[in-house]
């Protein structure tokens, strides 16, 4: 079954004028987000993406643009009381048991 | 777990590791998955032999956090491949991509560090797709001439990919959060929310103290709170990551929520507790398996931070609202 997270929350942009066509962000993107349709990069499931930030970093012409981080309350609690790390605690962090 | 160094190949004597897990390494894994001795589960990063690789076998980079090397060794069990592991302080590939630390910088860094050019001849480096939230693979190739291919997520489809010329199937392009995968999640939570549950019974064994009948009869109603605070661990920590799909909304804290009432309704009945009691029971049930299925957001690899930043104000609000109405209301039922 397909997981699903909110509708239109996501900060994902893709400035297609830049965009070369090259299919690096279909390569990185664990989520299926983009297609490649007439030599340009499609967003086909926004709804899908994570931010993880991955098609931003990869886009070698810069058309891609995402406010990356992680989507963890513990994290994002933190940082809202000033307190250090991203996420639950750097080694013990929720995220990283594999 | 290393066999001593010793095989000769074009990048000097390298360590051979072998791809069968021995017992240690499978009670290696099962302590991880129960978060024990994580900090220390490393390997040493730097270039290692599968098989007996040559110029032309796949060079395929990973996290210095055990658990990930082991997984890719076993993978690549009846392959040559040169596998060079990054030093990201004994982080997953994911979670140390996100930091930065599985970053373009070590890559490169490494690769020099290794002189992998003298290794291979085909500049090509493998990557797993997960790290690519921390690396930029045209700056690798500006920077040190090697062209990054990523490879599958998972790294038991490597094979697979390597037998494609390193293609990939859409399947194995992506994440997926199966029930299997759901649960591993779950021992590590476990740990940490056990003593914040043991401190909660505790507190509570102490206020039903409170009240016009004494501890004289808040002994006779021990077992019940206490039943009621592991009934909401249980489903907090294990039941909703476990039905998470079949719970009803997107948002985690409603999903939570969900699961407090299904506890809530349960313990009501089974205890057959006064209303409002039953009443207090299934608010704290709804408002404390909201606020672990919110937390829970942490533990998946498809929320975002935007949409966990537009459902947390109004979840905690609410969260912390139904707590305060549900003990106003256990305390309310200790004295009629
Ligand atoms: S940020 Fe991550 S999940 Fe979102 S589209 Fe880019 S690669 Fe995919
Ligand atoms: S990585 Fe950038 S240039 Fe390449 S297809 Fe995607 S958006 Fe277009």
């Amino acid at each position: 079954m397909k997981m699903q997270y909110l509708r239109n929350v996501v900060s994902l942009r893709l400035d297609s004028e830049k965009c070369i066509g090259c299919g690096r962000c279909l390569e990185v993107c664990p989520h299926g987000v983009f297609v490649l349709a007439k030599g340009k990069s499609r967003i086909v499931d926004r709804d899908a993406c994570m931010e993880c930030g991955a098609c931003a970093l990869n886009c070698p012409v810069d058309a891609l643009d995402v406010e990356s981080g992680v989507g963890c309350a513990v994290g994002l609690l933190n940082t809202a009381l000033g307190r250090e790390g991203t996420c639950c605690g750097e080694k013990r962090a929720c995220c990283c048991s594999e | 777990m290393l066999t001593p160094g010793g095989l000769e190949t074009t990048a000097g004597p390298l360590v051979r590791v072998p791809t069968r897990w021995t017992w240690r390494d499978y009670l290696g894994a099962m302590a991880m998955r129960w978060g024990i001795g994580r900090d220390r589960y490393t390997v040493p990063p730097g270039l290692y032999a599968v098989g007996t690789p040559g110029e032309a076998s796949p060079l395929v980079a990973t996290a210095n956090y055990k658990l990930s090397f082991d997984h890719l060794r076993r993978a690549l069990a009846g392959l040559d491949a040169w596998v060079m592991v990054l030093d990201t302080k004994g982080i997953n590939v994911w979670c140390a991509a996100g930091k930065g630390t599985f970053g373009t910088e070590e890559v490169v860094r490494r690769l020099a560090a290794v002189a992998a050019g003298r290794a291979v001849k085909h500049s090509t480096l493998i990557l797993p797709q997960l790290g690519g939230p921390g690396v930029s693979a045209h700056e690798v190739r500006r920077q040190s001439g090697f062209k990054v291919v990523y490879g599958p997520v998972r790294a038991a489809d490597l094979p697979a990919f390597l037998r494609a010329g390193m293609r990939a199937t859409p399947a194995m392009r992506r994440v997926t959060f199966t029930l299997r995968e759901r649960l591993a999640v779950v021992p590590v939570e476990a740990v940490q929310r056990f003593v914040p549950a043991l401190v909660t019974m505790l507190l509570f064994f102490l206020a039903a103290g409170i009240g016009r009948n004494g501890y004289r009869v808040a002994m006779e109603q021990w077992p019940s709170l206490a039943v009621a605070v592991w009934a909401n661990f249980l489903a907090g920590v294990v039941l909703t990551p476990m039905l998470l799909p079949a719970l009803p909304g997107r948002a985690f804290a409603v999903k939570g929520a969900a699961m407090g009432l299904l506890t809530g309704v349960a313990l009501w009945w089974l205890g057959a507790y006064r209303p409002v009691e039953g009443a207090a029971v299934a608010l704290l049930s709804i408002a404390v398996c909201s606020f672990l299925g919110l937390m829970f957001t942490g533990c998946t690899p498809y929320t975002s931070p935007s949409g966990v930043r537009r459902e947390m104000p109004w979840a905690l609000r609410l969260q912390i609202a139904g707590a305060v109405a549900g003990l106003a209301l256990w305390f309310v039922a200790r004295f009629v």
